[in-house]
């Protein structure tokens, strides 16, 4: 883990001085991602070179698993944390495989560990070892070469990782693809992770938590859906964005909110003019047309009136259904498009599991933001 | 229009070289180099030219490398500037005057010969130098940095194999300037090819004259390639496709 | 020092002689290398498939010791007299002065952004007013650098063609070593190397002074 002790850092002297960062405190845990947020200027990135020496602290200590990282030499602290940039600094002169092993080389491993680590490391990132262990940066892409740089900083087994917006340089498709792979490889080795970003949603989505600076100061260290719910000030507010709640229905699914058990459910092979009757009785608006356990449309006593048949027969087929993984900041995108304000969910088979209405979604963010309205 | 302009140019190159080789022909050179008489001493002044170039573009080699890499370091940084202005302002000065201020401080022969050379081969490397390392992304020294390389290591696996090129063309251009200027050695008593020449010209003999003229212009055709195989084995595979 | 200086002074006219002719040679020679050479850079610029070939050939005229470019052109030129003198010396300059010129002129053209080529021609530009009205006028800074390359290496050079009779401040230096005359020989030796510098100071004020205005703007808010 990494602690943050009263870290102070001024650029210059007398006049000129600039405080980049101002007495920052806090721990990031041990396999925890903890991404550091802000405006460009705020400090993070200084804040990130001093955590390998990089650039020297003025006041205040770093220490990284309980040493105080002044303690080791430089050179020496470098090779055992990972390091990945924005621009991805590969060299162009070095192999990829090359590339890839040099911490271990400084390290002194044994040419065949570093073989067998390489190859390993281009499979995890999806690379065929064959085809790219002794192809050269100049002949990738730039997401390949951003992968390439990611195997680079993890190459040593490196407890930990500092990333300076390492997908900063990858245009948006791609940049997601990267961004889930590496959440994915983050599952399996569970490093604890320093990571740069001044993009909010990058943030929201890679976190554990969130340190989110301004001018130098650490102002909020929490959650994303505690910053998300909670900002501590209108910076945080601001910084967020005026869309904070559909931002929390973006980490909300639908299993959170679901009906799972609504009353006003009819087969497919009912008659019209019973489920007409049903629903009369019930005061029902409108009713789920069930075939089996999938949804096939619904019926409303206008539509039922004067028909002869069956419910199937009828039934008005539902536009989209959603799945109940899916993200409520979806669902309401839906609702808007359809023009509806209840949908159906099913589950990964295809089986109805319940209801999710515009309702649910707005009682939930009313709770949610009421709990901390102070 | 393009083929009809293609098949002119290479006309013309075939008539050249025809031209030359009559031309050679004619002036007796060809008899001149394979005389019994005067071969030995043809022979003498290549071997008087290679050592006046090898020895000079030796020590220019290891003084401009390490010159610029010096001023490269943190420590020097702040005098590059001031210093590769000198050097370019050393560089205009006519190979010719260098080699005649070289004889006035100096006196005649190889000794002072090779001081000029060596000073005026310095430049273009040591320039050269400077300026491949400095072109290296600091992004890419960073990342080197951060991942714990020292700064030799640096120097030795990321700065100067991506500088190469630079430095190379540098090399380049000062070997060939520097077998260019010691044909004028000769004047200050140095001997080397340009004896035959310059005597070949005073004494209105072309064969004389060209059994200088043509060896040293095969030595500097012969170096340039050489500088191209060289770029081939010091240029790592990975810059050379990144060129393209 | 004082010698050289009593020397020079004392035999002005003679020196004076000297830089003019020397000046002459090296500016008629480079007059005549421009016309050549500039055209036959952008000529290369838009057919690339000729590039590689006269680059090239530019390339190999420059490997070509000096000395040695005037001694194998005298065989040639004596079959019209003109083995000696300014004649062979104007020639050799020129040669060499193509592979700076062509070169640097083929780059900047190569250089000149697509896009602004793309926007010329979509404003009906013919291809002849794009190459005279935007594509030279972008690449003035680069073919002035290529100038003042062979301006200054055109000054050493001639310096030496007074070995076949050219005359220029080179022949100070020869007289001068023939008479074991030190103060003569540094005179000639300080004499052209400050031509050469002032020429090439000269060119880099030009430089400046001939750079489209708006060049001297983007280059200052890159950086």
């Amino acid at each position: 883990m990494i602690r943050y002790d009263s870290v102070t850092k001024i650029f210059g002297a007398g006049k000129d001085a600039v405080t980049a960062l101002d007495n920052i405190s806090f721990t990031i845990e041990k396999g925890e991602i903890v991404v550091l947020l802000g405006p460009s200027g705020c400090g993070k990135t200084t804040l990130l070179r001093l955590s390998n020496r990089l650039e020297s602290i003025t006041q205040g200590n770093i220490y990284i698993n309980g040493q105080d990282i002044m303690d080791s030499d430089g050179v020496k602290l470098r090779q055992k944390i990972g390091y990945v940039i924005q621009e991805i600094g590969l060299f162009p002169n070095k192999s990829i495989a090359e590339n890839i092993a040099v911490v271990p080389r400084l390290l002194g491993w044994n040419k065949n560990n570093i073989k067998q680590r390489v190859d390993q490391l281009l499979s995890m990132t999806n690379l065929d070892p064959e085809l790219y262990r002794n192809r050269y940066p100049a002949e990738l892409s730039g997401g390949q070469q951003q992968r390439i740089g990611v195997a680079r900083g993890v190459a040593a087994d490196p407890e930990i990782l500092l990333m300076d917006e390492p997908f900063g340089a990858i245009d948006p498709i791609n940049r997601e693809q990267l961004q889930d792979e590496f959440l994915k490889l983050q599952a399996k080795i569970k490093k604890t992770i320093a990571f740069v970003s001044h993009d909010i949603h990058e943030a929201i989505k890679m976190a554990d938590k969130i340190a989110l600076f301004s001018k130098g100061k650490l102002v909020q260290y929490d959650t994303p859906e505690l910053i998300l719910t909670r900002p501590k000030n209108k910076f945080v507010a601001d910084f967020v964005g005026a869309d904070r709640a559909l931002k929390v229905l973006g980490l909300m699914r639908v299993k959170d909110v679901i009906n799972a058990s609504p009353k006003n459910i009819v087969r497919s092979t009912d008659l019209a003019q019973d489920v007409l009757k049903f629903m009369d009785e019930k005061k029902m608006g409108f009713a789920i047309v069930l075939k089996g356990n999938r949804p096939i449309g619904y019926v409303t006593q206008k539509i039922l009136k004067y028909e002869e048949g069956k419910a199937e027969d009828v039934a008005e087929e539902y536009p989209i259904v959603v799945g109940e993984q899916d993200s409520l900041r979806d669902v309401l995108s839906n609702m808007l498009m359809h023009d509806l304000i209840i949908l159906c969910a099913i589950n990964r088979d295809g089986d109805f599991v319940g209801t999710v209405s515009y309702k649910n979604i707005q009682d939930s963010i009313r709770d949610i933001y009421s709990q901390y309205e102070d | 229009m393009i083929k009809m302009l293609q098949k002119i140019y290479r006309f013309l190159l075939i008539a050249i070289i025809l031209g030359a080789g009559v031309a050679a022909e004619k002036t007796g050179f060809i008899e001149y180099i394979f005389d019994p008489d005067q071969y030995p001493l043809i022979f003498r002044f290549f071997l008087q030219h290679l050592y006046l170039v090898g020895y000079s573009m030796a020590m220019a080699t290891v003084i401009g490398l390490v010159a610029g890499i010096m001023l490269t370091r943190k420590q020097l940084r702040r005098y590059a500037g001031i210093i590769m202005y000198i050097i370019s302002l050393g560089q205009t000065i006519p190979s010719l005057a260098v080699l005649a201020l070289g004889m006035s401080f100096l006196g005649i022969g190889t000794t002072p010969a090779l001081f000029a050379l060596t000073i005026y081969s310095v430049l273009p490397i040591a320039r050269n130098t400077l300026a491949g390392i400095t072109a290296v992304p600091p992004p890419m020294i960073d990342a080197a940095k951060g991942m714990g390389m020292s700064p030799t290591r640096i120097l030795f696996e990321i700065e100067l194999p991506n500088a190469m090129k630079v430095i190379l063309t540098g090399f380049r251009i000062a070997l060939i300037i520097n077998i260019g200027t010691a044909t004028l050695a000769f004047l200050i008593g140095a001997g080397g090819l340009g004896d035959l020449i310059f005597s070949g010209i005073s004494l209105m003999r072309t064969d004389q004259l060209l059994a200088g003229a043509i060896p040293v212009t095969l030595m500097a055709l012969a170096a340039d390639f050489l500088c191209e195989i060289l770029g081939v084995l010091l240029i790592s595979k990975g810059l050379r496709l990144a060129e393209e | 020092m004082n010698g050289t200086l009593d020397f020079i002074v004392g035999n002005y006219q003679k020196v004076i002689h000297l830089t003019c002719e020397h000046i002459l040679v090296v500016g008629l020679a480079l007059a005549i290398a421009i016309l050549i050479g500039v055209p036959l850079g952008i000529l290369i610029a838009k057919r690339e498939n000729l590039s590689k070939q006269v680059l090239v050939m530019a390339n190999v005229l420059m490997t070509i010791p000096s000395i040695a470019l005037f001694g194998l052109m005298l065989p040639i030129l004596a079959i019209w007299n003109l083995g000696l003198g300014k004649v062979p010396a104007i020639i050799a300059l020129i040669l060499y002065s193509q592979l700076p010129i062509i070169r640097n002129t083929y780059t900047a053209i190569k250089n000149v952004p697509p896009e602004i080529v793309d926007a010329g021609k979509g404003m009906g530009m013919n291809r002849w007013k794009l190459v005279v009205e935007v594509e030279v006028p972008i690449s003035i800074p680069l073919i002035l650098a290529g100038l003042r390359t062979a301006a200054v290496m055109n000054i050493g050079i001639a310096a030496i063609a007074s070995y076949i009779g050219a005359g220029g401040l080179g022949v100070l230096i020869q007289q001068g070593i023939n008479r074991v005359y030190p103060e003569m020989i540094l005179s000639g030796a300080i004499l052209v190397s400050f031509l050469a510098i002032f020429v090439d100071g000269g060119m880099a004020m030009l430089e400046r002074i001939l750079t489209p205005r708006g060049i001297k703007i983007q280059r200052r808010l890159v950086g």
